[in-house]
């Protein structure tokens, strides 16, 4: 789960990293609140689940109050659209206007967990407030990398030696890093990052922005952090498909598809690309295929405007494939049937299960192959 | 011989009189499993599809002697077990839960690092060796005793190779399905590890996806370790990046963990690649000509 700037600022503050001043704003006429903050300069940034905000112009520098009332009628109530966003882009309901800050040096610092090395791991760079990841490709070794041992703790001894080699103030940088790893264990997050992390004028520490992804998976043990949920931000369909427990992410194609299986549902994508064409979403039914999620996911799949046909793909192996087949026609007894379908069921009573398919009243090509089923579904959606 | 379990092997599952557990546990036995039990807390001493249930995994050691433990708890119980299981020196561990907080898991690989346990998974289907010992969730009768051994981080992929490669003829030593999560127990490494070192065992399939990098490790082993033949398929091509793909470690992030960079190290490292996911069996066949 993604937080806002706000919520992640505000964990921050909850354990005493600092941040600019600031005011959320939703609408427009609440600006004046942004420009009482003081200061002769003030930032006006979008509050949406993604990256790229600067680029996509979600991040306006404004140096009068008439500047920052524009900037929040600009954001607000439209989509920003991002490098990291989708063509249509997320949502803008409220934005973060904050006290311009005088800059002296921008450092870059996150906590994430190291997939190889398998810890928890520090990284930190003197090149804060550009795109960390152009830093790490062309010069690497301006990259810190510190992993903490699973089962000990950061320490202030380690906090030191990575505020040597950036050169900025051990005691407050400590309380800072120390802050983060708080927070990073006792909220389960995958990732914090602060891009940057300000030196003041005053040589104060600053967190400028802030970014926070937690653990889905561990949510049920903090049902505080379960009230930050912002649906507005994520797919409609994918969290509709959530409900019923079916993995949904929607794509540009034109062929809809649903599998059973993660990886099988990937390769599926992929099968459909290899033959010429391209898939319409990523969809896991899982691996109880219940009639009634079957019916969800047909639903899903034709309520999506650029579906010209649907490939089914279900590997039976504990459920069998005969009663898989008979949810795949109640399913299409409820929502009914307006594309093309294509039915590949291999596995455990696939014979069975495609004579059910071939005899009914829906026109459903069936197959045993998987590889002419996806020729198939290219052929007819041509 | 196979790898990790064999006609000897005597298996318990932790969480055996829920639902999952009692319906997985019933399905290894059919398939003809040396089953010997089973662990729920508080229900020890009661007797569960005929066999004794135990307060504790090091019960139900010490009396049946089992060596192989299948874990169905839910997610927010799945910690305890596993390590309960650590403690006690089971020697091999199927953990099919899926859900694991990932910082749960990072405690959980820091722990079995000096241990004497074995841990797959989570979020896997499990192990089988054909014909012998069912310890997963797999559909046992696609399987057919052989010559491949198959590694994947994907469920019902893994049943693709299994079914393709006993069309083909060839059948399997060992299926493991290391799991999805992005921290997880055995990896690619440790299986191709011991499918090197199997006498049973002719040729491997490696099924692997976007997200991390363990492919690329293992094509670095592949190409100085492993002599037998190695087809590999990876899901994920068509994949956008910064998605997760249902999978919990199935995630393009920044430009790492790309299908095509997988594909091009294991190319690199003598690997053939199945272009399909069709193709794996066929791939094998052509490789072994």
């Amino acid at each position: 789960m993604h937080l806002h700037e706000y919520q992640a600022k505000a964990l921050f503050n909850d354990f005493a990293i600092p941040t600019p001043k600031s005011v959320l704003i939703s609408e427009a006429n609440q600006a004046a609140a942004g420009v009482k903050l003081g200061g002769s300069f003030w930032v006006v940034k979008a509050q949406v689940h993604a990256g790229g905000r600067g680029k996509g112009g979600g991040v306006i520098l404004c140096n009068s109050p008439a500047e920052v009332e524009n900037a929040c009628e600009k954001l607000l109530g439209t989509r920003l659209i991002t490098p990291q966003t989708d063509s249509k882009g997320l949502p803008v309901e409220k934005v973060l206007v904050e006290a311009g800050q005088e800059i002296l040096r921008q450092i870059y610092l996150s906590l994430l967990i190291d997939r190889k090395t398998q810890k928890i791991t520090v990284l930190a760079s003197t090149e804060g407030g550009v795109d960390i990841e152009a830093v790490a490709a062309e010069s690497p070794n301006k990259i810190i990398k510190f992993g903490i041992s699973p089962l000990a703790k950061l320490s202030v001894e380690n906090c030191n030696k990575i505020a040597d080699k950036l050169q900025i103030d051990k005691e407050k940088f400590a309380k800072i890093l120390l802050a983060m790893y708080e927070i990073f264990t006792r909220k389960d997050a995958n990732l914090i990052e602060i891009n940057p992390l300000i030196v003041a004028k005053n040589g104060d520490l600053i967190a400028l922005d802030g970014k926070i992804e937690l653990d889905d998976n561990a949510l049920f043990r903090h049902e505080d952090l379960l009230a930050l949920r912002d649906i507005s931000q994520e797919n409609e369909k994918s969290a509709a498909a959530a409900n019923y427990q079916l993995s949904y992410i929607s794509l540009d194609g034109t062929i809809g598809c649903m599998v059973n299986g993660a990886g099988l549902a990937m390769a599926t994508m992929d099968l459909i690309s290899h033959h010429g064409g391209s898939a319409a979403n990523f969809l896991d039914v899982g691996g109880g295929t219940t009639p009634e999620r079957v019916a969800k996911a047909f639903e899903l799949i034709e309520s999506e405007a650029n579906v010209k046909g649907i490939l089914v793909n279900i590997f039976g192996g504990i459920v069998r494939c005969d009663l898989i087949a008979r949810g795949i026609l109640q399913a299409l007894e409820k929502v009914g049937l307006s594309l093309p379908i294509v039915v590949r069921l291999e596995g455990t009573n696939a014979s069975e299960g495609l004579a059910l398919l071939a005899k009914s009243e829906f026109e459903i090509h069936t197959e045993k192959d998987l590889t002419k089923a996806a020729i198939k579904i290219v052929e007819l959606t041509k | 011989m196979s790898v990790l379990i064999d006609e000897n092997t005597l298996v318990i599952t932790q969480g055996f009189t829920g639902k999952q557990g009692s319906f997985h546990s019933e399905q290894s036995i059919a398939y003809g499993t040396k089953f010997v039990g089973g662990v729920t807390p508080n229900k020890g001493g009661q007797t569960h599809l005929g066999l004794p249930v135990f307060n504790t995994v090091a019960q139900a050691m010490a009396e049946t002697g089992a060596n192989a433990s299948m874990i169905y708890v839910p997610p927010r119980f799945a910690y305890d077990s596993i390590i309960e299981a650590i403690e006690a020196q089971m020697p091999v561990i199927a953990c099919i839960t899926e859900g694991i907080a990932v910082q749960d898991m990072l405690k959980i690989k820091a722990i079995l690092k000096g241990s004497n346990s074995t841990l797959i998974g989570p979020n896997c289907p499990g192990v089988i060796t054909p014909d012998a010992c069912k310890l997963g969730i797999m559909p046992g009768d696609i399987h057919k005793s052989g010559s491949v051994g198959v590694v994947s981080r994907s469920g019902t992929l893994t049943y693709e190779a299994v079914h393709q490669t006993t069309q083909a003829g060839l059948g399997q030593s060992t299926c493991i399905g290391i799991g999805g999560d992005p921290i997880h127990g055995m990896d690619f490494i440790d299986c191709l590890e011991l499918f090197e070192a199997d006498q049973q065992t002719e040729s491997i399939i490696l099924v692997g996806e976007i997200g991390g990098s363990a492919e690329e490790e293992a094509a670095e082993f592949i190409q100085s370790n492993v002599s037998k033949p190695v087809v590999s398929y990876i899901a994920g091509l068509s994949a956008p990046i910064g998605k997760r793909m249902g999978h919990a470690g199935a995630v393009i992030s920044s430009g790492a963990g790309r299908a095509l960079d997988k594909i091009q190290a294991l190319e690199a490292a003598g690997v053939a690649i199945a272009p399909s996911p069709a193709k794996m069996g066929e791939t094998l066949l052509e490789l072994l000509k």
